[in-house]
């Protein structure tokens, strides 16, 4: 089996799909076609760039190259996973706490799998470091994001509890506890569900993609396994560092609740 | 057994600093208009905000208890009582339900509210259990905020009775937040008026 390369031409007919699906729900007066549109025309020149951008970094074969670029979708990944939450920690700690979180479970987990299982000489390789890399931060991005719009959350709806519990003399550990299993929970949700339904519904894409490009399924399956594995402990342990350190931050050092380190983002 | 408790020029946001000094066995009533900082008081009394000046209990200050057991020490009633399990008795702890028994049949309740869902429950029948949710844990100095607010005459007096007990028993200073006259005239030793330049008067 070898690649049937796409042409230009393959991925016009793809795309004149899309353009006639939004003719058909800008004639329903779905008010969505232009997001649509825009939508569909970044995937394109996003997914482009980073084809050149991941050819020349493969050409380098630097460990700079590879760091370098870590670095800059770490900083990315920190700043989108709090971008939409409507609670966040003042004068930046949001930003500091997701992109510590990430960085220390997905840069452990990646590194890790590329020193132990992938075994390639060096151990940067960055055919294999950069999309294992970047499949790790994007799931624990997402992991980080919800658990702390959780834990944020929850916290503003329900501070006359948790007072109410310290009143009563508990630690601040017992009277949020409830509010960081659930928002740990949250986090895990995604990766849970997916690993839970792996093949059953739908056939995860970087597999397919592999079995697409000529990669016989059970070495495909192989592979989506162990990102599956890799993004399940990353997402676990992004999302228990970013509750255990943003659950320590909404109190002081005598024990209150101070959600006066919160801001609504919405007002 | 029975120790004094004091604040000493407490201030917080813009309330005028405040130095009041319970006896123990004693009741201090805080009056004064909705908005002039009572509750914010008491909840810088129980440590629960950040605040300038320095609550003591016994001639020790709070800041050396542990905040766990300065707020044990000094147990605070909020205005508005929060459940946060779906059973009455899932919060208080073990081997205290006996006692919680016995207050509850002191404040007209039924003997077997503590197996209540709390959403069944009404505001002033919460009300009344978190009074005894406090009580049983012993607590020595006493911050009541509006402990009788959403409840009838009966059950009124019923809570005035049951916390003049507890501190007959315990001698504990009791710092009362009352709205009504006759309540302050039945209860306080001593009455504060909460103003904006506050003034003590015996």
């Amino acid at each position: 089996m070898s690649v049937i390369s796409l042409s230009v031409l393959d991925l016009s007919l793809v795309a004149g799909l899309v353009v006639a699906s939004a003719g058909l729900s800008y004639w329903q007066k779905l008010a969505i076609s232009k997001r649509y549109l825009i939508a569909a025309t970044r995937t394109v020149v996003q997914l482009s760039l980073i084809g050149l951008v991941l050819k020349f970094l493969f050409a380098q074969q630097s460990v700079y190259w590879v760091v370098g670029w870590a670095v800059v979708i770490l900083l990315i990944a920190g700043r989108e996973a709090i971008a939409r939450q409507q609670y966040k920690f003042l004068s930046g700690w949001s930003y500091s706490l997701s992109t510590l979180s990430i960085f220390v479970s997905s840069f452990s987990v990646s590194i890790f799998v590329l020193l132990a299982v992938i075994q390639q000489t060096p151990w940067y390789q960055p055919q294999y470091a950069i999309p294992i890399l970047s499949m790790v931060i994007g799931n624990t991005m997402t992991a980080v994001a919800l658990a702390l719009d959780q834990l944020t959350t929850q916290t503003w709806q329900h501070q006359a509890v948790i007072e109410n519990r310290l009143a009563l003399g508990e630690g601040w550990q017992e009277a949020i506890g409830d509010i960081k299993r659930q928002s740990i929970r949250v986090g895990m949700i995604p990766i849970i569900n997916a690993m839970a339904a792996a093949g059953l519904v739908n056939l995860p894409g970087m597999m397919t993609g592999q079995i697409l490009s000529g990669t016989p399924p059970t070495e495909a399956v192989k592979y989506q396994i162990l990102i599956m594995l890799m993004i399940a402990s990353g997402a676990a342990i992004a999302s228990i560092i970013a509750i255990s350190l943003g659950a320590r931050h909404l109190f002081d050092e005598r024990h209150r609740l101070r959600v006066d380190r919160l801001r609504d983002s919405l007002r | 057994m029975s120790k004094p408790f004091r604040c000493n020029n407490i201030r917080l946001f813009d309330i005028e600093p405040v130095t009041l000094d319970v006896g123990a066995g004693q009741t201090l009533c805080i009056t004064g208009p909705s908005g002039c900082g009572k509750s914010l008081l008491l909840r810088a009394l129980a440590d629960l905000l950040p605040h300038q000046g320095e609550a003591s209990f016994d001639a020790r200050p709070a800041d050396e208890f542990t905040p766990e057991s300065w707020r044990k020490t000094v147990g605070f009633l909020a205005a508005e009582s929060q459940w946060w399990f779906d059973n009455v008795a899932d919060h208080f702890p073990r081997g205290m339900h006996q006692s919680a028994k016995e207050m509850i049949c002191q404040l007209g309740l039924d003997s077997h509210a503590l197996d209540w869902q709390v959403r069944r429950c009404s505001t002033g029948e919460k009300q009344r259990l978190a009074l005894v949710r406090l009580l049983v844990r012993e607590p020595k100095v006493l911050l009541l905020d509006e402990p009788t607010a959403n409840v009838d005459a009966t059950a009124m007096t019923q809570i005035e009775k049951l916390i003049k007990t507890y501190q007959l028993q315990t001698q504990c200073p009791v710092v009362w937040v009352s709205h009504d006259d006759e309540q302050v005239k039945r209860v306080a030793d001593e009455v504060f008026h909460c103003q904006k330049q506050p003034v003590v008067t015996a």
